[in-house]
């Protein structure tokens, strides 16, 4: 193991050249191929997965058939409808393509790529593994300092493929699909913005793996011996489900699919689409959500490490085992992209649950809650971390807490009596319109009832 | 202290007009469509494309300023200076697509129809 | 020729087939892919002169939020094809070609002057989040201030205009 680090090193340090390249190139290489190869091979397990836990969610058994091999001697291997997947990959390539006659041809041709391009370009700063040592030759990608703000960028890209989609299939179901999926994705894009930001300015850098590394240090400042995952913070929790809600809305995912309705739109922007051009945009849907659980993984979760422990401040407060806080530490490090991944199947398990369990929102209950509750949320997030950071600094980690609480409670104070504030005057605008409709006086509502109990004969 | 250091960055072997002549170009096309074209929006885009040239420009100029004989701190004030200026480019560009779209979304609720050799209502 | 040197040019060549595609093409969603794919160019362009934080923004916000406007703008109002002028002087050749020249003739003689400088030796933090935050905290934190009450402006203003009667 030893060997093949120093050969690592070397390569990236351009000490030698491997298959005619200078080594870092080489490995710039590797380190894109890994970031492509498991979103290409494992999209089809989350499709299975999705199938699965969704048809058990839902009382039914889904697909479990495909793909029992028999023996020769009889005895069966069942895979579970493992390879379900695969057959449907077969069938969509292999059926014939329909392309109507009136779109617009080189856009129709063009779109299904540009949707699944942002999900391979996603993780380019994501760092799937531990970013020191041997692990740290291969994830992330490129180490840039603006790894969040390319997250972002590339996700506001993913807006193209759906809405060129159903501008160029020239069928009204499709556009409206197109026009949904702009207005959702830059509306819900800010509120994402907004709550990553929170999470920029506590760590004070916008790195992926100055993120991962911030989460290592001592819970709320004050327990060394648990890590300070974002999650736990009470900042960070408000954080975690803005950007959760926006990111469902920027996958539209169910309840956010308004873009493909099918009750409404027929199948929104892929109305038009058949066979392998479905299926891209069906695959990149899939590997969207995969990335995006992996950012919110890294960012929110703790990225690679299993548990949010640290075994160095483990092992000195309970010196006695210190062995065992040091092999697991060693495990955990060994298994960081195993927990990396592992995080990611349960943010795809979460996403599915979810669109087993909510009724699709209303277009206006949509923008609603884009504009009006996250965004404003996520600012209010904002301020008080700024707060909290500056009272930290200032008075120390108590002090700070004092300070975030204290201006938590400001702000809600604030908020409550705007709200009734503007509820009472709401309230008056209706009073003034209903007494001018009504003439003198307020008409008051007198509730009738329609079965008085003395002349009914039964009671219910 | 001028500038005695050795230049640093990827762009070493690129000359400076390089990048100017393809601002220089850009500006122009940009310029071009927007005397030539009908449809407002496109008009619109033209301008951004003008915008982007200027911005292109201003970021040459903030990376290449040896030769100019300019103190290092001069030097590293006016590298900040090219940048921020194309963030309030940015910025302005932002509020005037707001602004300058729903415009045309008025113009085309009150009129139907968009063009801007048509749209003359202010000339008698 | 060195590497970067085939980097730009390659680069160029797609900036100016995008801004042709904006100017020239009758479509205005071609003409709009074809500014994106001009912004996205420049992106890269920024990224080669080491802005970037510029570069990034600028897919950001010119990519990924302004585009996206006029490609909503273009599908809700359903703008199709566009018909030339209708006055014979104003025809696109002549008078594209006319200006084009004269604004690039005018951009040569500013471009002499200056082609002896050289890439200066810019701080190891030139383009970076960090400077670009600390210089717009500090130096510019009053045209920041306009800008912000500028952007203000603008969304006041297009929920006006947006309004179904003003």
């Amino acid at each position: 193991m030893e060997q093949v680090s120093a050969w690592l090193e070397g390569a990236s340090n351009n000490e030698f050249t491997v298959a005619g390249m200078p080594g870092s190139t080489f490995m710039a290489l590797v380190r894109v191929i890994l970031v492509i190869l498991p979103i290409l091979t494992l999209v089809p397990g989350i499709i299975w997965w999705e199938r699965r836990l969704l048809s058990w969610m839902q009382d039914r058994i889904g697909p479990n058939r495909s793909g029992t091999i028999t023996l020769p001697n009889g005895r069966q291997i069942r895979t579970f409808g493992l390879i379900q997947p695969l057959l449907d990959g077969v069938k969509l390539f292999l059926k014939e393509e329909i392309k109507p006659s009136a779109v617009d041809r080189l856009i129709y041709v063009i779109s299904p790529a540009l949707a699944l391009f942002p999900a391979f370009a996603l993780g380019a700063t994501l760092p799937w593994t531990p970013h020191t040592g041997f692990w740290g030759n291969f994830s992330p990608a490129a180490n840039i300092d603006i790894g969040i703000l390319w997250v972002l960028a590339i996700s506001s890209l993913g807006a193209y493929g759906i809405v060129l989609a159903g501008y160029s299939s020239n069928n009204k179901y499709s556009l409206m699909g197109g026009l949904r999926a702009s207005a959702q994705l830059i509306s819900y894009e800010l509120a994402m913005g907004v709550s990553l930001a929170c999470i920029a300015l506590a760590t004070g850098s916008l790195k992926m793996t100055d993120m991962v590394a911030e989460q290592e240090k001592a819970l709320w400042g004050v327990i060394p011996q648990v890590q300070n995952w974002f999650l736990f913070t009470p900042f960070g929790l408000l954080s975690a489900v803005i950007f959760l809600i926006a990111l469902v809305a920027e996958t539209n995912r169910a309840p956010f699919d308004l873009p493909e309705a099918e009750n409404e739109l027929i199948a929104g922007y892929h109305t038009e689409y058949s066979s392998m051009k479905f299926a891209v945009f069906f695959m990149g849907e899939y590997a969207a959500m995969f990335v995006f659980s992996g950012v919110f993984a890294a960012v929110f979760m703790g990225g690679y490490h299993f548990m949010p422990f640290n075994y160095d401040e483990l092992a000195v407060t309970f010196p006695s085992l210190s062995s065992f806080w040091y092999a697991l530490r060693d495990l955990n490090y060994w298994l960081g992209p195993a927990g990396f991944l592992v995080k990611q199947i349960f943010m795809l398990s979460f996403f599915i649950w979810l669109r087993a369990t909510l009724p699709r929102l209303r277009y206006d209950q949509l923008m609603n809650l884009g504009w009006k509750s996250l965004l404003p949320t996520a600012v209010a997030n904002f301020i008080i971390v700024g707060i909290w950071i500056v009272a930290t600094e200032m008075y120390g980690v108590l002090g700070g807490w004092v300070a975030f609480f204290g201006a938590v409670a400001l702000l809600a104070l604030l908020y409550f009596n705007l709200v009734s504030a503007s509820r009472k005057s709401r309230e008056a605008e209706q009073r003034q319109a209903i007494s001018l409709v009504d003439g003198t006086e307020r008409r008051s509502i007198t509730l009738v009832d329609p079965a008085p109990a003395s002349s009914s004969g039964k009671t219910v | 202290m001028t500038l005695a250091m050795a230049p640093t960055g990827i762009v070493n072997d690129v000359p400076i007009e390089w990048f100017l002549l393809l601002g220089a170009m850009l500006f122009a096309l940009g310029a071009v469509g927007v005397v030539v074209r009908r449809n407002p929006v496109t008009v619109f885009m033209c301008i951004e494309l003008m915008l982007n040239a200027v911005n292109l420009t201003f970021l040459t100029f903030a990376r290449y300023q040896n030769g100019w004989g300019l103190k290092y701190e001069n030097a590293q004030q006016a590298a900040m200076n090219g940048q921020m200026m194309v963030i309030f480019v940015m910025a302005v560009a932002a509020a005037e697509v707001a602004v300058g779209l729903g415009i045309i979304m008025a113009i085309f609720r009150a009129r139907r129809e968009v063009d801007v050799d048509d749209l003359s209502t202010l000339r008698n | 020729m060195t590497t970067n040197q085939i980097a730009f040019l390659a680069l160029a060549l797609l900036a100016l087939i995008g801004g042709g595609g904006v100017v020239f093409s009758q479509r205005p969603v071609r003409a709009a892919m074809c500014l994106v794919l001009n912004f996205l160019v420049l992106a890269a362009l920024y990224f080669m002169l080491g802005a970037q934080m510029l570069g990034i923004s600028q897919i950001m916000v010119y990519a990924g939020a302004i585009m996206v406007l006029f490609l909503f703008i273009v599908m809700m109002l359903r703008m199709d094809r566009e018909e030339p002028h209708k006055v014979w002087w104003t025809s696109a050749p002549v008078i594209g070609t006319v200006f084009g020249a004269l604004v690039l003739f005018i951009f040569a003689l500013g471009i002499r002057p200056v082609a002896e400088m050289k890439p200066g030796a810019v701080d190891p933090k030139f383009g970076t989040p960090q400077a670009i935050g600390m210089e717009m905290m500090t130096t510019y934190a009053w045209p920041f201030e306009v800008a912000s009450m500028l952007l203000l402006v603008g969304i006041v203003a297009s929920i006006i205009l947006a309004k179904r009667r003003i």
